[in-house]
């Protein structure tokens, strides 16, 4: 199957203060394809936060390429780009525009200058896509920061995008509302071949991801899958059943020396007879 | 805080309630204009009828309504006060020069009491079976021909909508960090002015730099998601004016023409 690039970033450089020769980021190159999970990891102030304001053309690079499904990012084409991709941001607080659940996702419709009908179409759809039509009238102080961050998903989603961005969108989140986002998000990645670049901190999230890109002081410091990703990368904390793993080998248990995910771990634990 | 009544909205699914925001706007603005008919106590009577009628319409215990006015009372007796001592004419009841207490000044004091009464009456029923963001709506649906005179009508309603949006969280902000200080120690309103002035200041400044990163975040948020203000956006709030909406102007109208017949002519009472 040919799978098309919907990212593209070559070279890409930038510093917010630019009197100094620094660089914040300096020749990253990258693609996503479509219907693609790309985790971006790496510590803090490494850029991550950075290189997503830049692909959703917030500040503008320095030097090198943005294209979005083939439009470069520039200042006058980032208001069309934007209806291709569309970020989610950490704090759900602050993200909410409308006074109800629908009229927030109607907002970047109505900056459409889209007619009623069609927007209430979109609207439903969005909001059915992220599992929130039955609180469409709900006001912001009746929900979870997880239902708000469904919300600001279904946004975007009413554009019908080809790439959604997520910077630490799942941080400030309680455990369960963190697993149920991430259900909708591969739900919508299955469903809808969306194209997903989520910025985590979390390895067990990042290793959901089908790649993952490590930054470290505003450089691609490595990518892969998580497997390639976890073994060249030691100093990495690797997800939970990598961990699992190194442990089981530390006290000599034949397991397998080579990265399991957690579905090949489970497996390989129901199978085996492990003796305490 | 909680006992303020005016601009405060009351959820409920009256007649009133269910009216259009900008059948509501117009009619309460009318109805201030439409007071100044009123000249003897028949026209009088009258619109406390037509007050009562229309809180009666709306569901909301008069008491509600009577906390409305509360905090405005002594503004009121003191203009009240002043029209009494005022107004001459008729009986003289207490004559020290020109300030006499007449009766008159009396009735005209009394009258104007009851104008103020209900004006604020007829205004809290408004705000207080509207939603803030459907008066908002209203407001801008009536104010749009000043577009033309390139008033930003629009971007003034997004600004008031989401400033609305946001009053929930700022007093929810301002309730933690209060008791962040409370915890440290702080004790509020007691001591000096300039010490209960002192204690203000550890509270408004986390609140005004935590506005200031909220209102960067939602710029960031509004220009990912399309907004430009100069351009033509559609709506998707839609208000819809009903039959009720109508009636409720034609009530208006009737008014007008009772007021008309019962107010006495000429000048002198
Ligand atoms: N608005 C800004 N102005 C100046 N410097 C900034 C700004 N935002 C971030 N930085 C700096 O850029 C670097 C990268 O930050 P950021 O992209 O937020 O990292 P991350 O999201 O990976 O934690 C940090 O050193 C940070 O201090
Ligand atoms: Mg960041």
């Amino acid at each position: 199957m040919m799978s098309t690039t919907v990212v593209e970033v070559e070279n890409l450089s930038f510093r917010y203060d630019k009197r100094l020769k620094e660089n914040i980021l300096s020749n990253i190159s990258m693609t996503v394809d479509q219907g693609e999970w790309l985790a971006v990891i790496g510590p803090n102030g490494s850029g991550k936060s950075t290189l997503a304001q830049l692909l959703v053309g917030l500040i503008e690079a320095d030097s090198g390429k943005i294209r979005i499904k083939n439009t470069v990012m520039d200042d006058t084409s980032k208001w069309k780009v934007r209806r291709h991709i569309g970020i989610v941001f950490q704090n759900p607080e602050n993200q909410f525009i409308g006074t109800t659940v629908q009229d927030d996702v109607a907002f970047s419709l109505e900056n459409l200058n889209m007619p009623y009908d069609e927007m209430k179409f979109r609207v439903d759809q969005a909001l059915d896509l992220v599992g929130m039509s039955s609180l469409r009238h709900h006001d912001p102080s009746q929900l979870s920061g997880g239902q708000k961050q469904r919300v600001a998903i279904a946004g975007i989603l009413a554009l019908k995008p080809s790439i959604l961005v997520l910077d630490e969108a799942l941080v400030m989140l309680d455990p369960k509302s963190r697993r149920e986002l991430l259900t909708v998000l591969q739900n919508l990645k299955r469903k809808e071949n969306i194209s997903i670049l989520s910025i985590t901190h979390d390895m067990n999230e990042a290793a959901l991801a089908d790649r993952i890109i490590l930054l470290e002081s505003g450089k691609v410091k490595n990518c892969g899958t998580s497997e390639q990703l976890f073994v060249a990368e030691p100093d990495l904390e690797p997800p939970f059943p990598e961990l699992l793993r190194r442990e089981l080998l530390k006290r000599n248990r034949n397991i397998p020396n080579e990265y399991m995910t957690e579905e090949e771990m489970v497996n390989w634990l129901c199978k085996s007879r492990l003796t305490v | 805080m909680n006992k303020l009544i005016l601009g405060r909205y009351f959820p409920g699914d009256s007649w009133i309630h269910r009216l259009d925001p900008r059948a509501k706007l117009v009619a309460a603005i009318y109805f201030i204009f439409v007071l100044f008919l009123a000249n003897n106590w028949q026209t009088y009577v009258f619109l406390w009828l037509f007050t009562t009628a229309v809180i009666l319409l709306s569901n909301i215990s008069i008491r509600t309504y009577l906390r409305g006015v509360r905090p405005l009372i002594w503004l009121i007796l003191f203009t009240v006060f002043l029209q009494v001592l005022f107004t001459a004419g008729g009986e003289i009841y207490v004559d020290l020069g020109p300030i006499t207490i007449s009766k008159f000044g009396l009735i005209n004091g009394f009258y104007i009491f009851c104008r103020f009464i209900m004006i604020i009456f007829i205004s809290t029923v408004v705000t207080l079976t509207t939603k803030p963001i459907d008066l908002t709506d209203g407001m801008n649906a009536l104010l749009r021909p000043l577009r033309k005179l390139k008033v930003p009508v629009d971007e003034l309603s997004l600004m008031l909508s989401i400033s609305l949006r946001f009053i929930p969280n700022l007093l929810d902000e301002t309730q933690k960090v209060m008791d962040a200080q409370r915890a440290r120690g702080t004790e509020f309103g007691e001591g000096s002015l300039v010490k209960q002035m002192k204690t203000l200041v550890p509270i408004f400044l986390p609140l005004f730099v935590s506005s200031l990163n909220r209102a960067e975040d939602m710029a960031n948020v509004m220009e990912v998601r399309g907004y430009q203000s100069d351009v033509k956006r559609s709506t998707f709030r839609q208000l819809s004016w009903q039959q009720k909406d109508t009636i409720s102007l034609l009530v208006m109208a009737m008014l007008t023409v009772a007021l008309l017949v019962l107010r006495s002519n000429g000048f002198g009472h």
